[in-house]
């Protein structure tokens, strides 16, 4: 297992330089290192000279990524490309524009992230299984066609919505808690509740739908047959047998979006006032920061490479049969 | 009867299991309070801040959102009279406001009725109060021994710090002349970037020179290493004993007093520069421009603007009271009611991060914010129209006791033509009529109703009320665009646009000559579905003259990059007040700001030579008849030449609770926060009135989730029970 990681790690800088130069590229097509500087300098009173001035503080002021006037392999390294991209990979993510750091932001900043991203994925897992369990007991009757019903209602409906419906009926109509704002430490609670609640129900539908589906497809396989042949009761056979073998495609799903985690959630965090990630990124695009950018874009493509590769670790562990030898 | 007793009156068997799960609600705090219950009935003022302020080093700092703070930290020589009208400068840390003394080129004192043309260098001579003391803070702390603390500190002595309050010790000193001139001299420091430093090192002599001399010794220093400031001279800025300092200006520049009142000139101690200058600072974010240092009122004890910063009471603050005197009316208001008593009135001022509006309007009225905006999306919410078409609070609004304020903004909104197009452009009769009939046929009237609920008023020219040179009445309106009928401004009919127009050459909106439709293209930055009936609307003005817009929305780079190139036909821009003086409005149709010749504000890149000497003469006089008399005419040379569409003047709507007192709009004070003042005790009698939890919803909910439940449960159980049958009987189900 040791080499196979090794060698998916390896496989990964590529992948990595890839992302780079993409993200890089998208990036400077949209925006000159000018532009950069007049929204981090405001819009009053910004001159020529200070507009130098930022660029050259920054690095900003050499080529994007050939550099015509150096000679050698300074034609590639003396670039903004170059410059910014190497230390990436010694996850070095340097000063943003504005001058703060960016490794300091990202270790402060995960944690109120993962504070509402870990309890929903986990709730909302155990929710979705019981669900989709649920309605695969009950498949074909009554029970089942409404659940499906109110599945496919509900993943109709936009986040959005859940998140200002659920903000008005619970934080204002209700009064029960805070409809946004976050704090330290036990004091957090209250203000997780809602968003984990809202994160939770809002994946109730397309994800009860989706595991429904698997576990169908486990349920009228012989060896299910076989179970209840021998007698089996049917929360044992769904529980014991059933879900043992449906873990693989939930797998697939469930952990690559683990290490995700860190990385939050774009509109819960601005509509719940939020200090995580998601925001971050937002607020860095919003600026046109580039610092931050390429940090939180490489951030991502690491964390979903050792997702893809938790993924495939745990194959081994729930099925016997997957080796990686 | 609360909520709790008619609950266990409603379901006795379940008392428990709501003591239990509600406990919290026993306390009495509301459930959905954001706040600490420690907090509660503390006289503290909540606000909020959607965006996260880039600076809060006063020398590159000039955002609103940053001002918020520091105007309240910081202490300037001077500040605007809370509640006069029109703005009046008033001293701050200065024991006066400063008159210029003026200067011929030999250095001879001339009057101060000298003409512009005589002055060679204005100087100011700034006295400020003794026994003003710093803020603590560990930059000023000293050891036993009294030497500073905090000055060389080695590896690992920042282990465990993270915020300026981990630091252990803090002290404090009084603020001396001399901090005052290192500020200045900080506006040419080479690491920071002040936007007014171009502007200043035409005036401030000995600016630019400092400038190089501080770029050329800071490339010789390592990466990072510390620039002390005290070793260089400023030429034209002298420290003249411990409290007094005066600064030489090029020629003479009335509106320089006002950039006086601004951070920008705010007292900044060396030993603050040194102290954040030290290794481990800037790695763990640790800098002046996260954690000011100041004399004011206040001070930044929480910076974490992700997601709150808190102002407290700055303890070494003494000295101020508030003001006896204000504008007629402000009496019957009682804003003078606290007349003479120390300052400030609040203990803590917490600004919570709220990027949405509909979490934040939700929690202004649930009492958690003490004022609030109004956007487009709450206005009909909270604003009605009487039948007279007077503005009046919604009966819900009233009721709660909210208060309403408005003020119009010392801003001003365009739609402006590019003066170098040669359609729109050009100082030809051609190009006047087609702009004149344009802004007839504009009707900012309908545009102010529709979007803008009635918060603006349509300008008359480049100058807002409140600003001297604006002038109301029959006198104040833009004859071009409108005639006075019945005591009021009527805007003239379209048929007269639609004769301008055809006199331009352009009959019915057609090329005299070509006979092509006339297509003027706008371009914008508003984009989205929100701004498109906005857009339409403008396509429909247009409409009523026969002529095609054509709208180009393009991002906000690209919209900045046209108009330095002078790539646009129409655009729409706007400014709001660096200080209330004319010449910061009419700045922006002079030649020589011309944004595609010099990179200036004149995005029009307006050049009327008439206009240009009017305005060198305006900008050197103070506010006189005479200054009156020649603003008059370029408004009126402005107006006739109309290179804008003289749009609006917004009008900002407030909301403030019953608990908040001594809260004026001021559009040109920062530091409004040490007058204000609440009942901490009203507040909270309201929150709880306002905010008790309703849980019959809730555990309704939990009933029906439960109930539904026992079909699902039976017919598992059924299911369990049932034996195998053969399918053709049925038997056995």
């Amino acid at each position: 297992m040791t080499a196979y990681i090794i060698r998916r790690l390896l496989n990964a800088i590529p992948i990595l330089i890839g992302v780079n130069v993409i993200t890089f590229v998208l990036f400077f097509v949209v925006n000159s290192p000018d532009d950069m500087a007049r929204v981090q300098l405001g819009v009053k009173r910004v001159t020529p000279e200070a507009i130098a001035k930022w660029k050259q503080e920054r690095g900003y002021d050499r080529p994007l990524l050939f550099n015509g006037r150096s000679s050698g392999v300074g034609r590639l390294t003396d670039t903004i490309f170059f410059d910014k991209s190497v230390k990436l990979f010694a996850f070095e993510f340097g000063r943003s524009d504005q001058g703060r750091d960016i490794g300091y932001d990202i270790r402060t900043r995960m944690w109120p992230s993962l504070a509402i991203a870990l309890p929903v994925f986990l709730m909302g897992l155990a929710t979705y299984i019981a669900f989709a369990l649920l309605m695969a007991f009950f498949r074909a009757t009554y029970i089942d066609f409404w659940d499906v019903v109110l599945s496919v209602a509900m993943m109709s409906v936009s986040g959005l919505f859940y998140i200002i419906g659920g903000q008005y009926l619970i934080g204002k109509l209700w009064s029960m808690v805070p409809i946004s704002g976050y704090d330290g430490g036990l004091d957090s609670i209250k203000f997780l509740i809602l968003p984990v609640l809202i994160g939770v129900i809002s994946g109730v539908g397309s994800n009860a739908r989706w595991y429904r589906i698997i576990f169908l497809e486990e349920i009228n396989r012989d060896y299910v047959r076989t179970a209840r042949a021998k007698g089996l009761s049917e929360l044992r056979v769904l529980f014991r047998h059933v879900l043992q073998n449906a873990m693989i495609p939930i797998l697939t799903g469930a952990v690559v979006v683990i290490p995700f985690l860190f990385m939050g959630s774009l509109i819960t965090e601005a509509f719940f006032g939020i200090p995580g990630l998601g925001s971050y990124t937002i607020d860095a695009i919003n600026s046109q920061d580039f610092a931050v950018v390429r940090a939180m874009v490489f951030l991502g493509s690491v964390l979903y490479i050792i997702g893809l590769i938790l993924t495939d670790i745990s194959y081994t562990l729930v099925d016997p049969r997957v080796r990686f030898e | 009867m609360g909520y709790t007793e008619r609950l266990m009156v409603v379901f006795p068997h379940r008392a428990a299991l709501i003591a239990v799960a509600f406990v919290a609600g026993c306390s009495g705090t509301p459930w959905n309070n954001p706040y600490p219950a420690s907090e509660s009935g503390a006289n503290i003022l909540y606000s909020s801040f959607s965006e996260r302020p880039k600076h809060l080093d006063p020398v590159q700092s000039y955002s609103e959102n940053e001002y918020a703070f520091i105007a309240n930290i910081y202490q300037p020589p001077l500040q605007y009279h809370y509640l006069k009208r029109p703005y009046e400068l008033i001293p701050f840390a200065a024991t006066e406001v400063p008159r210029p003394r003026l200067y011929d080129a030999k250095n001879r004192r001339l009057p101060v009725t000298a003409d512009a043309g005589e002055v060679a260098y204005s100087e100011y001579v700034i006295r400020i109060r003794p026994g003003i003391l710093y803020q603590p803070h560990p930059a000023l702390a000293t050891d036993e021994s009294g030497r500073p603390a905090y000055r060389d500190l080695k590896p690992g002595d920042l282990d465990g710090i993270n915020a300026i309050g981990d630091f252990q010790r803090r002290g404090t000193r009084e603020l001396v002349a001399s901090d005052y001139v290192h500020q200045i001299k900080r506006l040419a420091h080479p690491r920071l970037y002040s936007p007014i430093y171009q502007l200043m090192s035409e005036y401030i002599v000995g600016l630019k020179e400092l400038a190089r001399d501080l770029a050329r010794a800071d490339k010789a220093l390592p990466e990072g290493g510390f620039l002390d400031l005290t070793r260089f001279e400023l030429e034209g800025v002298r420290t003249l004993d411990r409290y007094t300092y005066s600064i030489r200006v090029r020629g003479k520049y009335p509106q320089f007093v006002y950039w006086l009142a601004m951070p920008f000139f705010a007292p900044v101690p060396p030993e603050a520069d040194r102290f954040y200058a030290q290794p481990g600072m800037a790695e763990k974010n640790i800098s002046l421009d996260w954690f000011p240092i100041g004399t004011g009122p206040y001070m930044l004890t929480v910076n974490n603007p992700n997601r709150r910063m808190v102002l407290e009471r700055n303890p070494n603050y003494q000295g101020e009271v508030y003001p006896g005197e204000g504008e007629p009316g402000d009496d019957a208001a009682g804003l003078l009611k606290d007349a003479g008593r120390p300052l400030p009135f609040i203990d803590k001022v917490v600004f919570s991060l709220e990027k949405e509006q509909i979490p934040y309007w939700n929690k202004f009225l649930q009492g958690y914010y003490d004022a609030s905006d109004i956007g487009s999306d709450t206005f009909d919410q909270a604003v009605r129209f009487t039948g007279q078409g007077d503005v009046a609070l919604t009966e819900d609004m009233e009721a709660r006791g909210i208060r309403l304020q408005t003020s119009v903004a010392t801003s001003v909104f365009y739609l402006g033509f590019n003066m170098l197009d040669p359609v729109v452009g050009g100082y030809t009769e051609r190009g006047r009529k087609l702009r004149q009939a344009i802004s007839i046929a504009v009707d900012q009237e309908e545009f102010i109703s529709i979007f803008r609920n009635g918060r603006g008023i349509p300008a008359q020219g480049p100058i807002p009320p409140g600003i001297f040179g604006y002038r109301e009445g029959e006198e104040g309106i833009n004859p071009y665009v409108y005639d006075w009928v019945d005591g009021k401004p009527r805007r003239k009919p379209v048929e007269y646009a639609r004769k301008l127009l055809a006199e331009a050459g352009y009959p019915d909106g057609r090329d005299a000559t070509s006979g092509q439709p006339l297509l003027l293209n706008l371009d914008t930055t508003t984009t989205g579905a929100d701004s498109k009936s906005r857009l339409d609307w403008y396509a429909k003005q247009f409409e009523k003259l026969g002529v095609q817009l054509a709208i180009r929305a393009t991002d906000y780079n690209r919209f900045q990059d046209k108009l330095r190139r002078g790539n646009v036909q129409l655009y729409f821009l706007g400014w709001n007040a660096d200080y209330p003086d004319p010449e910061n409005f009419l700045f922006l149709l002079n030649g020589a700001q011309s944004k595609v010749k010099t990179s200036g504000e004149n995005a029009s890149n307006y050049a009327n030579p008439d206009f240009d000497r009017l305005f060198d003469q305006m900008k050197n006089l103070y506010n006189s008849p005479q200054r009156q008399a020649i603003i008059d005419r370029m408004v009126e040379i402005a107006r006739y030449d109309a290179p804008w569409v003289w749009s609006l003047f917004p009008k900002d709507y407030t909301l403030r609770h019953a608990w908040v007192y001594n809260r004026k709009p001021n559009q040109m004070a920062n530091n409004g926060l040490k007058y204000q003042r609440i009942d901490p005790v009203l507040r909270e009698k309201l929150r709880r009135e306002w905010n008790r939890p309703v849980i019959w919803p809730a555990l309704l909910i939990l009933i029906v989730l439960a109930a539904s439940v026992v079909p699902a449960i039976v017919a598992f159980r059924r299911r369990e029970r049932a034996t195998a049958t053969l399918p053709e009987t049925g038997a056995g189900r």
